[in-house]
């Protein structure tokens, strides 16, 4: 029996599934319609669920999501994370649909594939049905489910053995509405090869002032010694909701790293599930979020290491003001034959008002002896002693807590290997400082 | 420059200091000694506006106005420094921005202009090269990483930047090795003037062989209980503080 609130999304498809990406591939169809029975026998997640205890979707439940059409939004300014000339390959999504005359691909060539899902399930449907909804099974994750049965444009990414890309490859998410809510369901694929390389930015925003869903759902699949930088920023708009599930297989010796800023969005979840597959097989979760009103941003992390010397990193930063909610699941789980795995976790959140909170929930799930794990989860306000510190050499309280603060998450994107990026959340986190 | 009249302190409903009176003129440079727990510590926080010293009776004045009535930083604003015995480590703040943050804070709040990069680099450099500094210690986090001696010697760099017209050297010796500590007192010494008063902190009478105080205060038991020249240091040295615990009690 399908939920209330699942049911105008289950409306949805029948509506939409002529006008979807790879209308026609019969595998696909199933694939969606697969996906559609699940999400409608589990529903919109609930706090019952364990997953979903610190976030409640009951504010998504009460909006009447319509669908979008992204032909119809004039966009005059794009807005990307890069300077100019930093990037060779951009692609623009508009809620969901993509725009080729927003978008510039100049990096395509034999071992290089970059474009649309549509594109891709257009020219080479059998490659992409070898990866799509085999790297992600929907099986526990109901939006997740709901993704793949309404899947939208995203992105294709597909590097031939040691195929690399240079330049960052930057993907814009614009959720446009206006009176009418609208929900889409971006679905990305990046398959690299063994030995080959690239770095993605995805940037998330909105247009438009009203109410958008984007369930966002990306499958990534790294071969052995590949690398893939995987950059996301998450700016979309007050009354947006962002969901986002990923999930990632890493194979011999490949080296997964990513790092997400969160600061917009009413709601917004990010769900990294990494599998570290192969011998060497690496990993780094990094994120920072700034919060503040009534905002609520949840990460949840798993990470499974299946195979002898695996490791990951996993850092999250967070400042929370006013009545803002952060959540941290972080799940790491070493299998029986995981011997030397390496796995450190660290979520530091730093509360700025009373009425702020954070959930902090580490789980270390440990099959094997020979193994180095840890996880720490630390909130409090600033440094008090590092305040009087700056204000006894004159600095004024308000921007000696600033400079503390940006410190703070300053810290967390000293690793990013995209040096083109750096501004871009740097000026992010001094726009968020002085909206204070 | 500044007057200390009957000063109480408490902390946590502890009375820590029991009635100070000290007058420092321009120009001078007064030492307060004296054993551990004598208050000492107290005396400098509350000059600088720290948080959880409470004053229960008396007053401070500096040039004439209620300095316990002034924010921490508008103290420094106005001229009032104290070099830390415990300098505080800023993770992910440049000691270059912080200096230049608080330089800059100092000038808008007296009014002048403030410093662009440039011109910052120059003073700061300058500055660095005069105190014998490496310009590396510049580009670290504040004081993340830096042994005692480069701790101590970035307050006297703080201290050199920011000019005050009254220092407090807060046991500035402590955990110094001699030269470190000349390299510290050079420092001291290259700011004094006319115009410029200090309070020197001290357990040791060792720092007073490179800062040469006109004043000698010995504080024992949350009292100045003997004022001397600077000849009373050395007596200390010999005799100890044993004495004045029992006058103090």
């Amino acid at each position: 029996m399908t939920t209330a609130g699942a049911q105008p999304f289950v409306d949805q498809y029948g509506a939409l599934k002529g006008a979807l990406p790879g209308t026609g591939l019969p595998w696909l169809a199933e694939l969606r319609e697969a996906g559609l029975a699940r999400f409608a026998s589990l529903g919109l997640p609930t706090p019952r669920d364990e997953s979903w205890k610190y976030t409640n979707l009951r504010p998504l439940e009460k909006v009447a999501f319509g669908t979008p059409n992204g032909e119809a939004v004039s966009i005059d300014r794009l807005p990307s994370l890069l300077p100019a000339g930093a990037s060779e390959n951009r692609l623009v999504f508009v809620n969901g649909h993509y725009r080729d005359d927003l978008s510039t691909l100049k990096s395509l060539r034999e071992g290089v594939e970059i474009g649309s899902l549509a594109a891709g399930l257009e020219r080479s449907p059998e490659t992409v049905a070898e990866h799509l909804g085999r790297i992600a099974p929907s099986g526990e994750q109901p939006l997740l489910a709901l993704n793949t049965a309404l899947s939208g444009d995203g992105l294709v990414l597909r590097l031939g053995r040691g195929a690399k890309v240079k330049t960052p490859i930057e993907v814009i998410f614009i959720g446009a509405a206006t009176e009418q809510a609208l929900a889409y369901h971006p679905r990305n694929l990046i398959v690299l090869e063994p030995e080959s390389q690239a770095v993605v930015i995805e940037h998330h925003v909105s247009l438009g002032g009203g109410a958008t869903f984007a369930n966002s759902a990306t499958e990534i699949d790294l071969g052995d010694g590949a690398l893939l930088h995987h950059y996301k920023m998450q700016a979309e708009g007050p009354e947006a909701f962002h969901v986002s599930t990923v999930h990632a297989r890493v194979g011999r010796d490949a080296h997964y790293d990513s790092f997400g800023m969160s600061l917009g969005s009413r709601l917004s979840r990010n769900e990294v599930s990494v599998r570290l597959n192969g011998r060497g097989a690496n990993c780094h979760l990094n994120g920072a979020y700034m919060v503040r009103g009534k905002q609520h941003c949840d990460t949840t992390t798993l990470v499974e290491h299946l195979v002898p010397r695996t490791s990951c990193r996993e850092v999250f930063k967070g400042v929370l003001d006013d009545e803002a909610r952060a959540v941290f699941q972080g799940r790491i789980v070493v299998h029986p034959d995981a011997q030397q795995s390496d796995g450190h976790q660290l979520s530091k959140a730093m509360l700025l008002s009373e009425k702020a909170e954070i959930d902090a929930k580490p789980e270390l799930e440990i099959y094997a002896d020979d193994v180095k794990c840890s996880h720490g989860a630390t909130a409090g306000d600033l440094d008090h002693d590092a305040l009087f510190y700056l204000r006894s050499r004159g600095l004024p309280e308000g921007p000696a807590r600033r400079l503390l603060i940006e410190a703070f998450l300053t810290e967390s994107i000293e690793a990013i290997a995209a040096e083109d990026l750096c501004p871009a959340f740097l000026a992010s986190i001094a726009d968020w400082l002085k909206t204070d | 420059m500044l007057e200390i009249k009957n000063l109480h302190v408490t902390v946590e409903d502890k009375e820590i200091l029991k009635g100070i009176d000290l007058t420092i003129m321009p120009g001078e440079i007064h030492a307060v000694m004296g054993p551990n727990g004598s208050g000492k510590s107290t005396l400098a926080y509350i000059m600088t506006g720290r948080e959880g010293y409470e004053v229960t009776e008396g007053e401070v004045l500096y040039q004439g106005r209620d300095l316990l009535a002034m924010a921490p930083e508008e103290r420094a604003a106005e001229g009032v420094f104290l070099a830390f015995q415990y300098p505080v480590e800023i993770p992910g703040v440049p000691n270059t921005t912080f200096l230049k943050e608080a330089v800059n804070a100092q000038r808008r709040h007296r009014g002048e202009s403030e410093l662009d990069a440039m011109q910052f680099l120059k003073v700061v450099r300058r500055t660095v090269k005069e105190l014998g500094i490496a310009d590396e210690m510049l580009k670290r986090a504040v004081n993340v990483g830096f042994s005692g001696g480069e701790k101590k010697r970035n307050e006297m760099l703080q201290m050199a930047l920011l000019e005050p017209r009254l220092a407090v050297l807060d046991e500035t010796d402590s955990g110094l090795d001699i030269d470190a500590l000349k390299a510290v007192a050079d420092g001291v010494n290259a700011l004094r003037a006319p115009d410029r008063s200090m309070l020197v902190i001290t357990h040791y009478q060792r720092l007073l062989d490179y800062i040469v105080p006109d004043k000698v205060h010995v504080l024992a038991g949350g009292r100045i209980v003997r004022s001397g020249g600077k000849d009373l240091a050395r007596e200390l040295e010999r005799t100890g503080y044993a004495e004045f615990a029992t006058e103090a009690a």
